[in-house]
């Protein structure tokens, strides 16, 4: 059987998988379709929260992105499960207690206003639609790999299987296929890391081999990468970073920013009790750090495969370091070199370039000056390879040598992050659609049977604008993962927290506070950035010497909460005082007690 | 009704507490040991690297999710405790 009929079978499977159960789950009033009717076990919601926090990005591009940079990267490790702490501790089981619908339906609640509620669904639908633009073009991008499909093809399959499922099951739908998408993804992510870690260390357990012993050399795995790292001139995998402030900062905004998401939070509304909320957070974390414990070895470890497939002698002992530069002169022949590296060729992601014509493959940094004198001695004319991060994940499998259904397993894993990310998203932007707008602002009058057909619409509208965009992305696919974090830390995190921990925050500092925040992050990304993401219209260049006390606009999320906090305090206490039945509302969200008479109104 | 208050206040005083104390922690480890602190913790070797890179990529982590669960069966303790479960 053919690779690319095994890849069809998996994810096919897969699919009929994912319509079968939202057949099964489908949703037949607003509370299923918003939250699932609340009754979801706290394990399996997360594991429903875990598929639908983990993205495209995460599966594929996350292991790349640290392989590539080492310890600068453990910010988006620590960043996106810290997060999950804020949530547990600061908002999931009050917003549980809370027990309504949506995140706007909190904010303008408490904030006993419309200006809030409003404010709060532009958040909202800001930090989702710049979101699920990257979850599209992900779907395609995994599609057009394994199907051998155009991405454009791919991109619409993908919309397809979303629509089925999520607007005809709504939240219920969405989160038992999230459960099934989870299975999937993680076991399609560990399999060829336990297999690497095998090979390369010895130990079956990808997250001790990182910190074993590499088995070929005898030396430990991250001090063989560093040592061949930094004889081919590129930066200690391990090394510290130039700015603490800013890898602080950075950490900082992903935590509040995961904390902010309106996707996640929804999904602590469908469990049945307030304890289950708390329970629940950290089960989603535990099935997150499967995947996130695994990602920095899969990095370590890919690298180094890399490394000693291009300088087999490499990988051997060294006990003289003189003898590096025999060991990086015999480098393989381009003709000579694995199959795996052709198949890579074809998409474009792998390309080879022999600038000395020796026949031989010369990887290293060629950007890096001190090192220039040692490569022109070895006789190097620049570096040769070019690898494309977002390959690792995707690759290992081949890497590894292990069979074809890995690899068939491997694309259905990256289709199913990309859907379960998606379909969060769409149904969190449906729902502040047709919750938060039309039943809460626009026709209060409007009946259940009414809203669930809004509802519904909403969510095919929001299909058909994702496809669209992720068909015509804006040309910034990467940064709006920035402006997704930004805006949710900024403005609805620092928002949620005051209404659960500050009785004496009024409505006029709440929306001033997240006006400012949204305000601050927005302008502060499009100075950098430009304009929308427009290049040309970047007011400075973005790079370290020109940013605010070295604080990149990937880090700001952090500032702009702080900014939100300040403003809404200040605001706040020149202001009318909250009114008494709103203090005593935060007194009640406050105690688990009588949860379950809240949600069955 | 007046020790109903009184109750529900001593309950959050107490959640307070927990969480600056899960926080501290939760910042320690990631912010302190993961970042701020790593130079001082180069001396501890793990494993071919040192014992910041460690806690960067693993241990806080680890660390998380042992504080969520604790933080989860101490709260739900105190909801006993003060007769709010529900």
């Amino acid at each position: 059987m053919s690779q690319f009929m095994i890849n069809m079978l998996f994810v096919g499977g897969s699919f009929v998988l994912y319509i079968g159960i939202a057949y099964w789950a489908r949703a037949g009033s607003t509370k299923e379709f918003y939250v699932a009717g609340g009754g979801v076990h706290p394990i399996a919601n997360g594991m429903a929260t875990a598929a639908d926090w983990m993205s495209a990005a995460s599966f594929i591009s996350m292991a790349g992105i640290i392989a590539a940079t080492g310890y600068a990267s453990s910010a988006y490790l620590m960043g996106w499960t810290g997060g999950y702490v804020i949530l547990a501790m600061l908002l999931a089981p009050y917003l549980r207690k809370f027990g309504k619908f949506t995140v706007p339906d909190f904010i303008g609640e408490r904030f006993y206003s419309r200006g809030a509620r409003l404010m709060a669904v532009l958040c909202l639908i800001l930090a989702s639609v710049t979101y699920v633009i990257g979850q599209m073009t992900g779907a395609g991008v995994a599609f057009s790999r394994f199907l051998e499909v155009s991405s454009e093809a791919g991109i619409w399959i993908a919309a397809a299987i979303v629509f089925l499922y999520a607007v005809f099951g709504g939240m219920k739908g969405i989160t038992y296929t999230q459960v099934a998408q989870y299975v999937v993804l993680i076991i399609a992510y560990t399999i060829p890391a336990v297999f690497i870690s095998l090979q390369l260390t010895n130990n079956p357990i990808p997250m001790f081999g990182m910190f074993g012993t590499h088995a070929e050399s005898g030396a430990p795995l991250l001090q063989k990468l560093t040592e061949v790292l930094v004889e081919l001139g590129f930066r200690d995998y391990t090394a510290d970073v130039p700015s603490h402030l800013n890898m602080v900062l950075f950490t900082l905004s992903l935590m509040v920013g995961t904390a902010g998401l309106p996707h996640v939070i929804i999904r602590f509304f469908t469990v049945p009790k307030v304890a289950d909320a708390r329970w629940s957070a950290g089960w989603a974390l535990v099935f997150i750090a499967l995947l996130y414990l695994t990602a920095p070895a899969v990095a370590s470890m890919a690298r180094l495969n890399l490394l000693t497939t291009v300088y087999p002698e490499a990988a051997k002992e060294v006990v003289n370091m003189d003898s590096y530069d025999q060991i990086l002169g015999n480098s393989i022949q381009y003709a000579d070199r694995p199959e795996w590296v052709k198949t890579w060729e074809g998409t474009g992601l792998i390309k080879f370039e022999d600038k000395n014509n020796d026949g031989q493959i010369q990887f290293y940094d060629d950007t890096n000056k001190a090192f220039a004198v040692d490569a022109e001695k070895r006789g190097w004319a620049g570096n040769e390879l070019t690898v494309n991060n977002d390959i690792l994940v995707l690759a290992n499998p081949e890497i590894a040598n292990l069979p074809s259904w890995v690899i068939g397993l491997i694309a259905a894993g990256g289709i199913a992050a990309a859907l379960s990310t998606a379909a969060g998203l769409l149904l969190a932007i449906s729902a502040a659609i047709s919750h938060d707008l039309i039943k809460k602002t626009i026709n209060p009058n409007i009946s259940e049977k009414g809203e669930m057909l809004a509802a519904r619409i909403s969510m095919a509208a929001a299909i058909v604008m994702a496809t669209w965009l992720g068909l015509n992305p804006p040309g910034f696919a990467a940064q709006v993962v920035a402006l997704a974090f930004g805006i949710a830390g900024a403005s609805i995190f620092p928002a949620l927290m005051m209404g659960i921990f500050s009785k004496k925050m009024n409505d006029k500092g709440a929306i001033a506070g997240m006006m400012a925040g949204l305000g601050c992050t927005l302008l502060y990304i499009f100075t950098y950035l430009g304009w929308f993401f427009v290049a040309s219209t970047a007011m400075l260049p973005n790079t370290p010497e020109h940013w605010v006390m070295g604080v990149s606009p990937l880090s700001f999320g952090a500032v702009g909460a702080v900014i939100n906090f300040a403003v809404a305090y200040t605001v706040c206490s020149f202001t009318a005082e909250t009114p008494q039945y709103i203090q005593d509302l935060v007194e009640s969200v406050r105690s688990p007690k009588g949860a379950g008479a809240a949600i069955d109104h | 009704m007046q020790d109903d208050k009184k109750n529900a206040a001593a309950y959050w005083s107490a959640n307070l507490r927990l969480i600056a104390g899960s926080m501290f922690i939760w910042a320690l480890v990631s912010y302190g040991f993961g970042i701020l602190l790593r130079p001082l913790l180069s001396g501890i070797s793990v494993g071919g690297t040192d014992l910041g890179f460690w806690f960067a990529q693993q241990g806080s982590i680890l660390t998380f999710i042992t504080l969520i669960f604790f933080y989860a069966w101490r709260m739900n303790r105190l909801d006993k405790k003060f007769g709010l479960e529900e």
